[in-house]
C-alpha cells in the first residue's frame, strides 16, 4: 500500500466516523425531542383531552412535587421497544391528520377502544412502564397502608400486575368501563 | 335644624364608636377579634381507621374510614364501586354497599346502584383529625 492509499482509507474511515456521529446523535436527538410532554401536546387532540384528564390526578400533583409525564407511561425505555413504539406512532400521525378524534365528543366516543389497547399492552408488557418507577423491589410494603399491604402481597403471590387494579389512576375512565367486570384474573377488558 | 343635625351626627359618631370597641372585646372561638379576617384553621389529615368508625345511631349512613381523595364520582363512573360493589367487594376485602342502596323510591330491586345513592358523598363522609373548637358532649344512641 502507497501511503497515499493508506492516506486515503484513512480519510474514509474518519468522514464515516464523523457522520456515523451525526447521523447517529440526530436520531436519538430527535427521538429524545419526540419524547417530550411538550411535544404530546403540541398536537390539540393530547393537550384538550388526556392532559387535563391526567392534571387532575396524583400522577400530576402530589406531596412530593415528582410527576410522571405522557412518556414516562406510554413509551417505553429500553432503546428497541422505544423504536417499536415510535414507529407504531406513524398510526398516530395519520389519525390526526385524518381527524379521527379531533373534537372532545369523537375523542369521547374512541375513548374506551383507545383505552383497551393501552391495558392490553401493560398486561402483555407485565406494566413495564409502571415499574420504571414503582419497583417491587424497592416497594416497602411496611410503610403502606394496612389494606395496601395486603393486596401488595396477595397481588405478588398471584401475580398480578399493576394494571389489573390501577386503571384510570391517571386519566378519567371511559363511560364503558364497568368495575364489576375487571376483578383482578377475570377482567374482560384484555380480549 | 342645625342643632339637630348635630345631635344627629353625635349620635351617629358615638354609635360608630361603641361599635368599633365592641368589635374589638368580642373574639371568636379561634382568639381571634371579629372584625379581623380570622386565622386559618390548623392543618388537619384525613383519618384511617381499620375496621371502621362506629355508628351512633342505627341507619346512620356510616362514617368513611378511609381517605377519598383519588376516588371520582363522575356522571360516567363511580370509583367507589370499585371496591363496594356487590361484585368487587369481596376481593377487595371491603363492606358491600347496604342492599337499601339498590332500591328505588317505590322499593323495587335494581341490578346497579339507585340513581339516588349514586353520589356516594352526598351522605358518607370522611373525617379528619381536626380539634373541635368547642368541647363536643354529643353521645350517640345506643
Ligand atoms: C380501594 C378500595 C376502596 C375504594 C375505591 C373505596 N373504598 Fe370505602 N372502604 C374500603 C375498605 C377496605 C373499607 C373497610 C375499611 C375497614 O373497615 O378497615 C371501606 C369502608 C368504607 C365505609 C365504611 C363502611 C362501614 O360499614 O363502616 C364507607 C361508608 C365507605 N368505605 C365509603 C366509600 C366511598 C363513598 C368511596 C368513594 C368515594 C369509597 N368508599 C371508596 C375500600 C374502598
Ligand atoms: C342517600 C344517602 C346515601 C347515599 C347517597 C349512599 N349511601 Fe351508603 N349508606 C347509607 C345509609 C343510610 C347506610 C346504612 C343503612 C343501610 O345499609 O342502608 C349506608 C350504608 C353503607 C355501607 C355499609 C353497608 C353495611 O352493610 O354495613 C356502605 C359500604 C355504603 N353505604 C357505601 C356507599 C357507597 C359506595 C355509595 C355510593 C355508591 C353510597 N353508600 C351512597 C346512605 C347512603
Amino acid at each position: 500500500m502507497t501511503t497515499n492509499q493508506k492516506k486515503g482509507i484513512f480519510g474514509i474511515l474518519l468522514i464515516g466516523i464523523v457522520l456515523g456521529v451525526i447521523l447517529w446523535g440526530g436520531f436519538n436527538w430527535a427521538l429524545a425531542l419526540t419524547n417530550t410532554e411538550q411535544f404530546c401536546i403540541s398536537c390539540h387532540e393530547m393537550r384538550d383531552n388526556p392532559y387535563p384528564d391526567l392534571q387532575d390526578t396524583i400522577h400530576f400533583t402530589n406531596r412530593t412535587g415528582v410527576r410522571a409525564t405522557c412518556p414516562d407511561c406510554h413509551v417505553p425505555r429500553p432503546w428497541i421497544y422505544k423504536v417499536i413504539r415510535k414507529i407504531q406512532a406513524s398510526n398516530e400521525l395519520y389519525h390526526h391528520l385524518k381527524g379521527t378524534v379531533d373534537t372532545p365528543e369523537k375523542f369521547e366516543a374512541k375513548k374506551f377502544e383507545l383505552a383497551k389497547h393501552v391495558w392490553k399492552t401493560m398486561k402483555r408488557t407485565d406494566s413495564r412502564e409502571c415499574r420504571n418507577c414503582h419497583d417491587y423491589e424497592s416497594m416497602d410494603f411496611e410503610r403502606q397502608e394496612p389494606r395496601a399491604q395486603e393486596m401488595h402481597e396477595e397481588a405478588g403471590d398471584k401475580g398480578y400486575t399493576c394494571i389489573d387494579c390501577h386503571k384510570g389512576i391517571a386519566h378519567q375512565l371511559p363511560e364503558e368501563y364497568d368495575p364489576d367486570q375487571d376483578n383482578p384474573g377475570e377482567s374482560i377488558y384484555y380480549q | 335644624m342645625r342643632q339637630k343635625t348635630l345631635v344627629i351626627i353625635a349620635a351617629a359618631a358615638m354609635g360608630l364608636s361603641m361599635s368599633v370597641s365592641a368589635a374589638v372585646d368580642v373574639e371568636s372561638l379561634r382568639g381571634d377579634a371579629v372584625a379581623k379576617e380570622s386565622a386559618k384553621p390548623a392543618k388537619a389529615k384525613p383519618v384511617v381507621v381499620q375496621g371502621g368508625i362506629e355508628r351512633n345511631y342505627k341507619i346512620q349512613p356510616p362514617i368513611i374510614p378511609h381517605k377519598i381523595d383519588k376516588y371520582r364520582i363522575t356522571r360516567k363512573n363511580n370509583g367507589c364501586l370499585k371496591c363496594h360493589s356487590p361484585k368487587t367487594y369481596k376481593k377487595e376485602k371491603a363492606p358491600k354497599v347496604g342492599d337499601s342502596h339498590f332500591l328505588d323510591r317505590d322499593g323495587k330491586r335494581l341490578t346497579k346502584v339507585s340513581s339516588r345513592r349514586y353520589f356516594c358523598n352526598q351522605c358518607h363522609i370522611p373525617q379528619l383529625d381536626a380539634k373541635p373548637l368547642v368541647e363536643n358532649q354529643f353521645v350517640g344512641a345506643k
